[in-house]
């Protein structure tokens, strides 16, 4: 038993010849909650894609358990993926389902376990966050953070060795923010999982993470622990967790000079 | 929604779908009217056959006893061989008069029998001699108008002066 | 100068033209792709039944209001306006004929489609196009359950089953339209009125014909309402363009298939 679950080795991702990804390594131990930030648009969801296996790496891999994802075929790829739960950014609930019934998708789904179990597991999960008393609720009818919540029980439906966040914090007010921090870590600890989170909320990522890679132009750009990474000197680093407004990041998006822009009448 | 609510509805519009199709089949369609049992085979020669097709019904005093099965040529005789299957419950005389008839002005083609007097009975693979062709409509009016021509020819051999055409007046006929 | 702009636009013209041409077949490559898919995935579909149920309900039976009143509509037209043509020839009993003929051979499979498209097929594909929207397809396909044989799969039989009975309903709601109008209304003889129509509408030829048709037009627009939703850019604006791209698509694919499908079974 490899003590990285999750390795990225030198993984290079693109498409239509532009490469989002390149040569990027990172490790995932066991256990641990391990967070991936970076800007918008920066690929980070991209990556939690290639460990799930949704995107084929264009180079490199990416091993699941010592078992390298891309070269899987379907059924060995949805194997890989039943030992992970996901919680997407908008939290992903099938709106035609009850809160209890999405809950209980992926066991009804993938198991045998009959109807009473689910029922009891099901309530196990939904009270771990919080829930319990919403659970013939449909999913229209819950604020962001509880379709968040609820998105999280799910998740860890089947307890799953690796639990992907996909920008759990975006979008939220600041108490279901900590009520979701807490529960990533309490859950994680609990399951004896691994947490990847992708975000850019840096207060709170760094609240709970215990090793944190920053990824800027398709490159790891600096890694470590919060504490670490909060005394980075790095330039990108400190404008980043500071949040400056310009930096090596720049305010404007790359243009001609403005002053021959304005004087130039045409535009070509 | 609950489970069963949607089992019941799916199977009221599962019979509903049947309960129309049956509907179809039975009020609308022919399937009642062409359920002919055991039938025997019968074959009968025209010298035109018209718009006869295949399926055609056969009648008799207008009550449907059979269908036309096939219709082939027959290259000796240079006439339409008609093969029909008649419901085996109707027995007809040997000497039974097979007639093209047309369902209305401008309808299907059927072939009316009309049950002769002979104590012998029609039997599988015989052969209906006596037999009437379709009516052809381009006949009927080519017809029509010859008699119509020669009506008004002889009118105007009559008058000359007074109705003569003044289309036909020099056509040289 | 003038000459030359106007030989890039030509170019530009057809290149446009090219490229749009791949792409349409592209699409219809990628839909084949989809339906293939989905008969290979249909095991699911059959093994819980409960799903196409599902899905039977919500394309078949609430697509029943519609179907049943355009029925009746369209039958007493027809025989209104069969009778005021027919009457000039005498024939006015011949209106069962024409008002049977014209609905189990045309306009029952033919409306039943068109109407299909644009109450279920619309639905199916904005609900695709939601799912993928909001990222339930992924998180399906992350929980290891295959999208195409639990979304795709039962939606395309219940379309595949749901389209023949209300075709048939169509028909038969649409021959009692005709009646009330042309025996109570217009005062056609009751007997003569059932006996033309049942001495000329054949089972195997008209009917029997008709429900193949309408299990034709029944994949044609499960089909593509199916692989609009699936292709939609996972925009609000894709969605809506998918939707009605849907209704388009299937009616000229149901009229294109009606003509083809009429003109083999005239022959044959």
């Amino acid at each position: 038993m490899a003590s990285n679950i999750v390795e990225i080795n030198n993984l290079s991702f693109g498409f239509k010849g532009r490469l989002l990804h390149q040569g990027i390594n990172m490790t995932f131990p066991r256990g641990k909650v391990v967070a991936i930030m970076g800007g918008s648009g920066s690929g980070k969801t991209t990556l939690l894609r290639l460990i799930g296996g949704q995107l084929r790496p264009s180079k490199g891999e990416v091993r699941v358990d010592g078992k390298v994802v891309h070269e899987q075929d379907r059924d060995g790829i949805y194997q890989l993926r039943r030992t992970m739960g996901m919680l997407f950014q908008h939290g992903a609930l099938f709106t035609d389902l009850s809160v209890f019934d999405n809950v209980a998708f992926p066991m009804r789904e993938l198991t045998d376990l009959p109807e009473s179990m689910i029922r009891d597991l099901v309530l196990m999960k939904l009270n771990a966050v919080g829930l319990r008393g919403a659970h013939q609720l449909m999913p229209t009818e819950l604020s962001g953070g509880m379709a968040r919540r609820v998105a999280l029980a799910r998740a860890v439906a089947l307890d799953p060795n690796i639990i992907m966040y996909d920008e759990p914090f975006a979008g939220l007010d600041p108490i279901s923010m900590g009520v979701i921090c807490a529960l990533i870590r309490s859950l994680n600890d609990a399951l004896g999982a691994t947490s990847i989170i992708v975000s850019h909320d840096v207060k709170e990522t760094f609240l709970i993470a215990d090793y944190v890679y920053f990824v800027a132009n398709g490159e790891v750009a600096a890694e470590g622990t919060p504490h670490d990474l909060m005394q980075s000197t790095l330039p990108f680093v400190h404008q980043f967790v500071h949040g400056e407004k310009d930096g090596p990041v720049p305010f404007h998006y790359p243009a001609t000079n403005y002053q021959s822009e304005l004087l130039n009448q045409r535009f070509n | 929604m609950d489970r069963t609510t949607i089992d019941l509805w799916v199977g009221v519009f599962v019979a509903l779908g049947v309960a129309a199709l049956l509907g179809l089949a039975m009020k609308v369609g022919n399937l009642t009217s062409s359920k002919i049992g055991e039938t025997y085979s019968v074959n009968a020669a025209f010298e035109n056959v018209g718009g006869l097709k295949p399926n055609a019904p056969v009648k008799s005093a207008g009550v449907v006893v059979g269908r036309v099965t096939d219709i082939t040529f027959d290259a000796k005789t240079y006439e339409a061989i008609v093969n029909l299957k008649i419901d085996q419950r109707y027995a007809f005389p040997k000497d039974t008069f097979a007639n093209i008839y047309t369902a209305g002005l401008l309808g299907e083609q059927y072939i009316g029998l009309e049950a002769g007097g002979e104590d012998d009975v029609l039997k599988n693979g015989d052969k209906i001699t006596q037999t009437q062709d379709a009516v052809v409509l381009e006949k009927m009016i080519s017809q029509f108008l010859y008699n119509k021509a020669s009506e008004s020819k002889s009118d105007a051999d009559a008058k000359p002066s007074d109705t003569k055409p003044a289309e036909l007046g020099d056509a040289p006929f | 100068m003038i000459k030359s702009n106007l030989f890039v636009g030509i170019m530009q013209l057809l290149g446009g033209m090219g490229h749009r041409m791949i792409a349409r077949v592209w699409r219809l490559g990628a839909g084949a792709r989809l339906f293939f898919l989905t008969i290979t995935y249909s095991g699911e579909s059959f093994r819980r039944f409960h799903l196409t149920l599902r899905e039977i309900y919500f394309t078949g039976v609430m697509s029943l209001l519609i179907i049943v009143v355009s029925a009746f509509f369209v039958g007493m037209v027809l025989a209104l306006q069969g009778y005021n043509t027919l009457q000039k020839y005498g024939s006015s009993e011949a209106i069962g004929v024409l008002v049977a003929l014209s609905l189990v051979r045309e306009l029952g499979p033919v409306v039943t489609a068109l109407l299909f498209a644009g109450r279920a097929g619309t639905a199916i594909t904005a609900e695709i196009g939601l799912m993928k929207t909001t990222e339930q397809l992924s998180a399906m396909e992350m929980m290891a359950v295959n999208p195409i044989a639990r979304v795709v799969a039962p939606r395309f039989w219940a379309g595949v089953i749901s389209m023949p009975i209300l075709a048939a309903l169509f028909s038969m709601v649409g021959v009692l339209g005709g009646y009330l109008v042309a025996v109570p209304l217009i005062g056609v003889d009751d007997g003569a009125f059932w006996s033309q129509m049942q001495a000329n509408v054949d089972v195997r030829v008209d009917i029997i014909n008709g429900v193949i048709k309408s299990v034709v037009f029944g994949v044609a627009c499960t089909m593509i309402a199916l692989f609009e939703g699936f292709d939609a850019p996972p925009t609000a604006e894709g969605v809506s363009h998918a939707t009605t791209r849907t209704v388009v698509i299937s009616s000229l694919t149901v009229l294109g298939l009606d003509f083809v499908l009429t003109s083999f079974m005239l022959v044959v």
